[in-house]
């Protein structure tokens, strides 16, 4: 029981205090890119100790429900994230949910989010709110399948569970393997959930392109430090699936020191490379229209559904 | 627990008889029956617990002098648990129709409308007690005219006697499919009574029984509301005065639901092909889908609540539908899942949409408008209706830890359990729907957005929301009893499970509590606990606990500086209401998106300054969504009818001697057959 409780305060420390780095990475790949030399990668560390600090400025106009969803969407985040296994294979809290719930948790964190920029009633915040809405509903189905399609492998929707087996390579079912099919869906949702280029511009400066950023735009101080650091988080929850379920090798399959100490490592190593990556793609691509958008989600959905299907018709 | 029973009837029947004797006085009126239908509902709770947890069914019977009829009760397990949802209901309707009805003093006759509200919580409750197929019929059809009676009770307005009519109409053409159904089953067993349908003396030919089958659906599904026999609900359920709206949509609509598991599970004893099952499952998935995306684009609230109802009634059949593809292979235990995850929607949908539409009745009684876009800023004004509304709001978007979710997941599950089928064509399938049902969560999330965004957020759009105040207390209570239940069935899944399988074991044939239920009921799993778990109890706490850190963080880190409150950028004017994103700017982009569906025409007109073409004097803009199933399934429809009509008319002449040849002519043309 007490291990399992530090197991959790553990990955907590974890997810929270990578985050950041993450989000400081991808935009120093971005600066090299661009033959800047970028700030530092802690530079979001600087930051959100800055905000913090800061005193917010909230509108007359706003109700509870602005000032609460900062909370409720860095709790909803976070608990999300202790749901995927991060540097353990065995996440003391796998029974608490599977990856319906997951996508429920962060699902409450942009129903909030949502309420939160109609709230300030500039038409800023209700624009961000009304493309988040099409965008949301066109990620989530995908991204529940694309899992499903793992699961099937695995016979099991839990993410602990699918990470340990694929970890171990063991009771796990890979002929034919949807593998592929599902982690080119996930990516895409990955790219869309987070508000990365080429569905959103996370550093735009012109509000009538944004999703995201107009949601918040009308948040400061503390409110805007919990507001980021859940984006970050939620960028880290999603890289993280990706490279645990698809590559778990080098997560600690057994609960000692050294393996834990060698799944820290290898797991940051990795989400290290998936940022790389996604800071690659945002630095090739232009962001796509809105109703192009679309187009881009219902291929990810095609994709996790032929994982499926292709899974089920190859083995007859 | 016959004490129960005949404390209940009393209650009941007291309401709907002593309101009218009361004459003149309004107040009275409204308390009498009010508070007899609270201790009803709490008898009624009272009930349904001892009813799904007693060993042995209740059974009573009273027979009649007509053939075939026999007043039969009988209250076993699931229909003690309908009674308790009817109850719960109730109950709540009942709390909040006192302050509610003050609303209608001298406009409507108050007498009429509590005897009716009585009447009718008493003809549904019968409905699911009924053992027998010609009671059941009987009571069945007082409930249709009641309710109709209470749609209809603002009948100065023309649009609420269509939507009453056009109810009346489409109820009875249920009616006639349902009579067919319990009529095939008489004619072959040659009895009405429930236990003979169970346990026929020979066994019920298939093709009779697919007949049955599809009747039953037909007719009970167009009191469910299943698409496409949808149409008039988003008419009838928004017309009613708003605790009447919350018992069509939360409860009377569940009655079918009732009655099909009845029909399917039980009378036809539990065994079909696959297709049955398909076909339930295919409906449902529709169901959700259209649903959900035509409450999207409405803004009137009540229809946009009464679209939902579409959507969950889709969702339930999703789970019963489930059951009965395993049913068909064998899989009982996963046809008891998804047939216990369905009866948790339907239970879970009753309290959310009745607190929804409460909360709706509450914006009504303080604006006087349903227009959302009149609304906005009601948050400020109407702190407890507006926590209310976004408790269930939450709910029905199935986001955690509300009762929503937990039911919805259970859906999942038992979709994607789908694997272990042996048919190809239904392992693939299911997956699908399950997609679907992402879709519809996602897209009733963006939908209560909107809803709560609009009418709740911001600056008030109109002077009626300006003036807006907290509704009265007995409104507020009504309301708060079913926000905390909502909580109470989402936190706490190891309450309800045990007597949902009570509930579900007998017509699946196999007890699953152990199963759903795992590490001591702290989470629930899906029959193998292998393939997934659930605990609602823990998100709930982490959520609390991981905003508590939340907190935490922000003293740790910055102390808790003061905040300065200042108006809203508006890029260096005043910001005005009219500057706020409305809900039609909002819905924008998913009706632009899915325009296949929606079929959206725009229409501008402009009126050009005679001067010059390049100003406009006046500009008219109009858009719409084609409503297909109207126009296509319809319409052509009542055309044919109309034109009958109109052919027929001419052997109307209005002259009574006329009339006494037909009659004399028919009767020979009969005489003359029968020999």
């Amino acid at each position: 029981m007490s291990q399992a409780v530090l197991l959790v305060v553990a990955q907590t420390m974890v997810l929270l205090a990578l985050s950041p780095f993450i989000v400081g990475l991808i935009r120093k790949v971005k600066a090299r890119l661009q033959c800047r030399r970028g700030a530092s990668v802690f530079q979001p560390y600087a930051d959100l100790a800055k905000l913090f600090k800061k005193q917010p400025v909230v509108s007359t106009t706003t109700s509870w429900i602005f000032t609460a969803t900062p909370y409720i969407l860095f709790a909803s985040t976070l608990a999300a994230g202790l749901l995927v296994p991060v540097f353990v294979s065995q996440t003391p809290l796998n029974f608490a949910g599977n990856i319906i719930a997951l996508v429920y948790l962060l699902a409450l964190g942009t129903f909030f989010l949502m309420l939160a920029g109609l709230d300030a009633g500039s038409a800023f915040g209700g624009m961000g709110s009304s493309r988040e809405a099409i965008v949301a509903s066109l990620t989530e189905p995908a991204a529940i399948l694309s899992i499903f399609a793992i699961a099937l492998t695995t016979g099991s929707t839990n993410l602990s569970t699918i990470v340990h087996k694929t970890a171990l390579l063991q009771g796990i079912d890979t002929a034919p393997s949807p593998h592929l099919m599902a982690l080119a869906a996930l990516f895409i949702v990955t790219i869309a959930e987070t508000g990365r280029v080429p569905v959103d511009n996370p550093a735009t400066h012109l509000e009538l392109t944004m999703i995201h950023e107009a949601m918040i735009l009308e948040y400061s101080g503390r409110y805007l430090a919990l507001v980021e650091w859940a984006s970050g988080i939620r960028l880290l929850v999603f890289l993280t699936l990706i490279v645990n379920v698809f590559a778990p090798w080098g997560i600690a399959t057994t609960l000692t020191p050294v393996a834990f100490g060698v799944g820290l490592g290898v797991y940051i190593l990795k989400v290290a490379g998936m940022a790389v990556l996604i800071g690659v793609i945002e630095s090739m691509f232009a962001k796509l229209r809105l109703f192009r958008v679309t187009d881009l989600l219902g291929v990810a959905f095609i994709l996790a559904l032929l994982g499926v299907l292709f899974f089920y018709i190859l083995r007859g | 627990m016959s004490t129960l029973l005949l404390a209940l009837l009393a209650c009941y029947v007291g309401g709907s008889v002593l309101p009218p004797c009361l004459r003149g006085h309004p107040t009275l009126q409204n308390l009498l029956a009010h508070s007899l239908a609270c201790a009803a509902g709490l008898f009624g709770i009272a009930l349904g617990v001892a009813g799904l947890v007693a060993s042995e069914p209740l059974t009573a019977s009273v027979s009649s002098t007509i053939p075939y009829l026999s007043f039969a009760i009988r209250l076993d397990p699931l229909a003690a648990f309908f009674v308790l949802t009817i109850s719960l209901v109730g109950l709540a309707c009942a709390i909040y129709a006192l302050g509610y009805v003050t609303e209608f003093y001298g406009r409507a006759s108050i007498g009429a409308l509590g005897s009716l509200f009585n009447g009718f919580l008493l003809a549904m409750t019968l409905v699911v007690l009924a053992d027998n197929g010609f009671f059941f019929l009987i009571v069945w059809e007082i409930m249709s005219l009641l309710s109709y009676f209470l749609v209809v009770t603002e009948h100065e307005k023309a649009e609420v006697r269509y939507a009453g009519f056009f109810y009346l109409v489409m109820t009875h053409v249920g009616t006639a499919f349902i009579i067919l159904t319990f009529l095939l089953l008489f004619r072959e067993t040659g009895s009405f009574s429930f236990d003979v349908f169970r346990h026929p003396e020979a066994p019920l030919p298939p093709g009779l029984r697919t007949v049955a089958f599809v009747a039953a659906l037909i007719g009970f599904g167009t009191k469910a509301g299943i698409v496409p026999l949808h149409v008039w609900l988003p008419y009838a359920h928004p017309a009613a005065p708003s605790h009447i709206s919350a018992l069509l949509s939360g409860v009377m609509i569940k009655t079918a639901i009732y009655a099909l598991v009845r029909v399917y599970f039980d009378l036809l004893g539990g065994e079909f092909p696959w297709w049955w099952g398909f076909l339930v499952l295919g409906i449902g998935a529709v169901s959700a889908l259209l649903g959900v995306m035509y409450a999207l684009m409405e803004h009137d609230l009540k229809s946009l609540l009464a679209y939902h109802s579409v959507e969950n009634i889709g969702i339930i059949l999703l789970g019963i539908g489930a059951g009965m593809v395993f049913q068909t292979y064998g899989l009982k235990e996963f046809a008891a899942l998804g047939l216990l995850a369905g009866l948790y929607h339907t239970i879970n949908h009753a309290l959310f949409k009745a607190l929804l539409f409460l909360g709706a009745g509450s914006l009504l009684y303080a604006t006087h408008t349903r227009d959302m876009e009149e609304h906005g800023g009601l948050l400020r004004r109407m702190p407890w209706t507006g926590l209310f509304f976004l408790i269930g709001a939450v709910s029905i978007s199935a986001l955690p830890p509300s009762n929503g979710f937990v039911s919805e997941w259970l859906v999942f599950q038992s979709l994607f359990l789908s694997f272990q089928l042996p048919d190809l064509f239904l392992k693939l399938m299911l997956p699908i729907a399950a997609a679907m049902l992402a879709l519809t969560g996602v897209l009733a999330l963006a939908c209560f957005a909107k809803a709560f965004g609009i009418s709740f957020l911001a600056l008030p759009r109109s002077a009626h929301a300006r003036h807006a105040e907290e509704a009265p207390v007995s409104m507020r209570v009504g309301m708060a009893f079913l926000a905390v239940a909502c909580i109470v069935l989402g936190v706490a899944p190891m309450v309800v499970v045990p007597l949902l399988d009570r509930v579900v074991a007998p017509l699946a044939r196999v007890s699953i509590e152990g199963k759903v239920l795992a590490m001591d009921g702290w989470a629930v799993a899906p029959v193998n606990v292998e393939f997934s778990s659930l605990s609602p109890p823990v998100l709930a706490f982490l959520l609390a606990a991981l905003s508590l850190l939340g907190l935490g963080l922000v003293a740790a880190f910055g102390g808790l500086a003061k905040t300065r409150f200042y108006k809203t950028w508006g890029c260096g004017i005043n910001l005005t209401p009219r500057m706020e994103y409305t809900a039609t700017g909002f819905v924008q982009p998913i009706k632009r998106v899915f325009s296949a569906i929606y079929q959206p025409t725009v229409k501008l007109e402009t009126e050009l300054l005679e001067e010059s073409r390049y100003f406009a004097k006046r500009q008219r803009f109009e858009s719409r969504i084609e409503p297909v199933f109207q126009k296509y399934l319809y319409d052509p429809v009542v055309a044919f009818f109309i034109a009958a009509a109109d052919r027929l008319r001419i052997i109307q002449a209005g002259s009574l001697h006329l009339y006494l040849t037909y009659i004399f002519v028919v009767l020979v043309l009969l005489l003359l057959i029968t020999i």
